[in-house]
């Protein structure tokens, strides 16, 4: 634990970036290396902050780009300490290349990640354009829709990436501006609390136990690289499990309840929004609303998209009769990742509701509650009709002529 | 809290091992066992490396120059065992033992640093036998 303890009140008002610098500083991180960039620079410059202040104990190091911040994260978690970063957008793209090292090096290290569009045009507002491109990197992807859930789940990121039975990292994803630079109420563990919860720092090999010396980053071709990506895998996996645990440990504490799959008024529910981010909180307005209409609207959201809770979702969406999956990112010449999952999730079940996919929001574009209505009331239609009423995929709250795509 | 995830090489070889088997991260570890000496207090050959270590694997076929050593013309001064990125030049008690051709990759380092004249270290095509390379030793450089 850091040797000067901050004294917060049991309830702060944070936006999503002082969330992600506070619980960083109470997990005691021994590195982080970041390079700021909007919107996740608050997150940085709160942390350098602190550390100027003398309430962070590990050390701070500032680099030239994204790409040197994720080298120097790998290199310090391969020597043996907990690591931490934040970025967004453009700064993600530059780090990919590393990313992939990291999660194939099994270096546990949390990225605090504030998402935005990718250029061009060069955007600062949220989307998911990120998220999506490090999907597959082989990191856990975590999705916080609020500063609490943030500063949660940054704290739960360190216990779940260190645990032994996964060694893998973490991104804690956070809407871009709408989660981040909104200032809202955050119910805060003290340092101790906070500190006692995430642990000490379990050491796997390490480059600086010279009493066993270990070389990273090792060349393995046809002979070794694919029971490599198996075993890494498998932990990624595997992972859900321990995820689980670590919830419910935080449950425990807290008594706020975590779920790989999130979802709201779907026990009856007969149409459903499936979106991630600060929509995930808007929908459940909307799905207020339409209920007062008579619509049985629910709303569901991966709290964790990898390792993809595909059972889960499949379960939690089987009874219900439309599905509108809501990807906030350019798909670039086919559906959107939420459609092509939740799809592929129920294919294989009996449930056999007709799914559309809705590109919205790109670059910052508001998501309003009125639009999330019309889209219920879609999803309605198709319910009651037992089919789809328009194409596969439509972009909403773009200006000019409709955008429809596939109309099988 | 330290802890060792990973293989138990002395009673399988790396080779035979399955996704489950293997070390996370395909980290590989130099030594058998854990040491508790000083391994540069230890002779190459006296130190028990482990099966992934880089001593047993042949590189040598990287190479398309190699450097010949004259050790009739060596003042043993250890610039080039000093300066070696390969750790291939091979000198006991500091007197120069001769060049480790398995891992030495040709990239004349030890030659450019080496100070006697003529230089009792240069770069030979990797066909020449040695033996032939002494024959063809240049004479000192006069006024140098």
């Amino acid at each position: 634990m850091n040797k000067k303890i901050m004294e917060l009140d049991s309830i702060e008002v944070w936006d999503g970036n002082m969330a992600a610098a506070q619980a960083l500083r109470q997990a005691d991180v021994d590195v982080v290396a970041a390079y700021p960039i909007t919107p996740s620079t608050p997150t940085v410059e709160n942390y350098a902050g602190f550390h100027a202040n003398g309430y962070v104990d590990g050390e701070f190091v500032m680099v030239e780009s994204e790409h040197a911040a994720m080298s120097a994260c790998v290199g310090a978690a391969a020597a043996g300490g907990r690591v931490a970063t934040a970025t967004s957008s453009q700064g993600f793209a530059l780090m990919i290349e590393v990313l992939y090292q990291a999660s194939g090096m099994r270096t546990p290290i949390t990225l605090m990640q504030v998402n935005r569009a990718l250029a061009a045009p060069l955007n600062v507002n949220g989307d998911h354009s990120d998220m999506y491109l490090g999907r597959d990197s082989g990191w856990i992807n975590t999705c916080a829709f609020s500063p609490q859930e943030v500063y949660d789940l940054t704290l739960c990121s360190f216990k779940i990436g260190e645990h032994l039975d996964v060694r893998l990292p973490v991104i804690v994803n956070q809407d871009g501006f709408m989660c981040s630079h909104t200032a809202q109420n955050v119910m805060t563990l003290d340092d101790k609390t906070a500190n006692d919860f995430v642990g000490e720092y379990k050491v796997v090999n390490s480059m600086l136990d010279f009493s066993k010396p270990v070389t990273f980053g090792v060349q393995t071709e046809e002979n070794w690289h694919f029971e490599h990506k198996a075993k890494q895998h498998d932990a990624l996996m595997n992972s859900a499990k321990v995820i689980d645990e670590i919830f419910a440990e935080f449950e425990k504490l807290t008594g706020r309840k975590y779920n790989r799959v999130e979802s709201y008024k779907m026990d009856d529910a007969e149409v459903a929004i499936v979106a991630l981010g600060t929509t995930y909180e808007s929908a459940q307005l909307a799905a207020d609303e339409m209920r007062k209409e008579g619509i049985k609207a629910g709303v569901v959201a991966p709290r964790v998209i990898r390792p993809f809770p595909l059972e889960e979702i499949a379960s939690a969406l089987q009874n219900v009769k439309a599905i509108a999956c809501m990807d906030r990112s350019a798909p670039g010449g086919t559906v959107g990742m939420l459609y092509n999952e939740i799809c592929g999730a129920l294919f294989n079940t009996s449930a056999r509701p007709v799914v559309s996919n809705i590109i919205y929001g790109l670059g910052g574009r508001d998501m309003t509650i009125n639009e999330l209505c019309n889209i219920y009331k879609e999803l309605d239609k198709d319910a009651k009709s037992g089919k789809r009423n328009g194409a596969l995929q439509r972009f909403v709250g773009v200006r000019g002529p409709a955008l429809n795509y596939y109309n099988i | 809290m330290k802890l060792n995830r990973g293989c138990d090489m002395s009673t399988k070889s790396i080779k035979d091992m399955g996704w489950d088997e293997l070390i996370i991260g395909a980290s590989v570890y130099s030594f058998n066992g854990e040491i508790d000496y000083n391994p540069a207090d230890v002779l190459p050959e006296n130190r028990d490396y482990a099966e992934t270590n880089s001593k047993t694997a042949y590189v040598g076929d990287w190479r398309v120059y190699k450097p010949v050593w004259n050790s009739d013309l060596c003042i043993d001064c250890q610039n080039c065992w000093i300066f070696c990125p390969d750790t291939s030049i091979i000198s006991r008690d500091k007197k120069m033992v001769g060049v480790d051709y398995d891992h030495c990759k040709g990239c004349g380092i030890c030659v450019e640093v080496c100070p006697t004249n003529p230089k009792s270290l240069l770069m030979f095509a990797e066909q020449i036998k040695n033996e032939d390379a002494l024959t063809q030793w240049p004479e000192k450089t006069k006024g140098k």
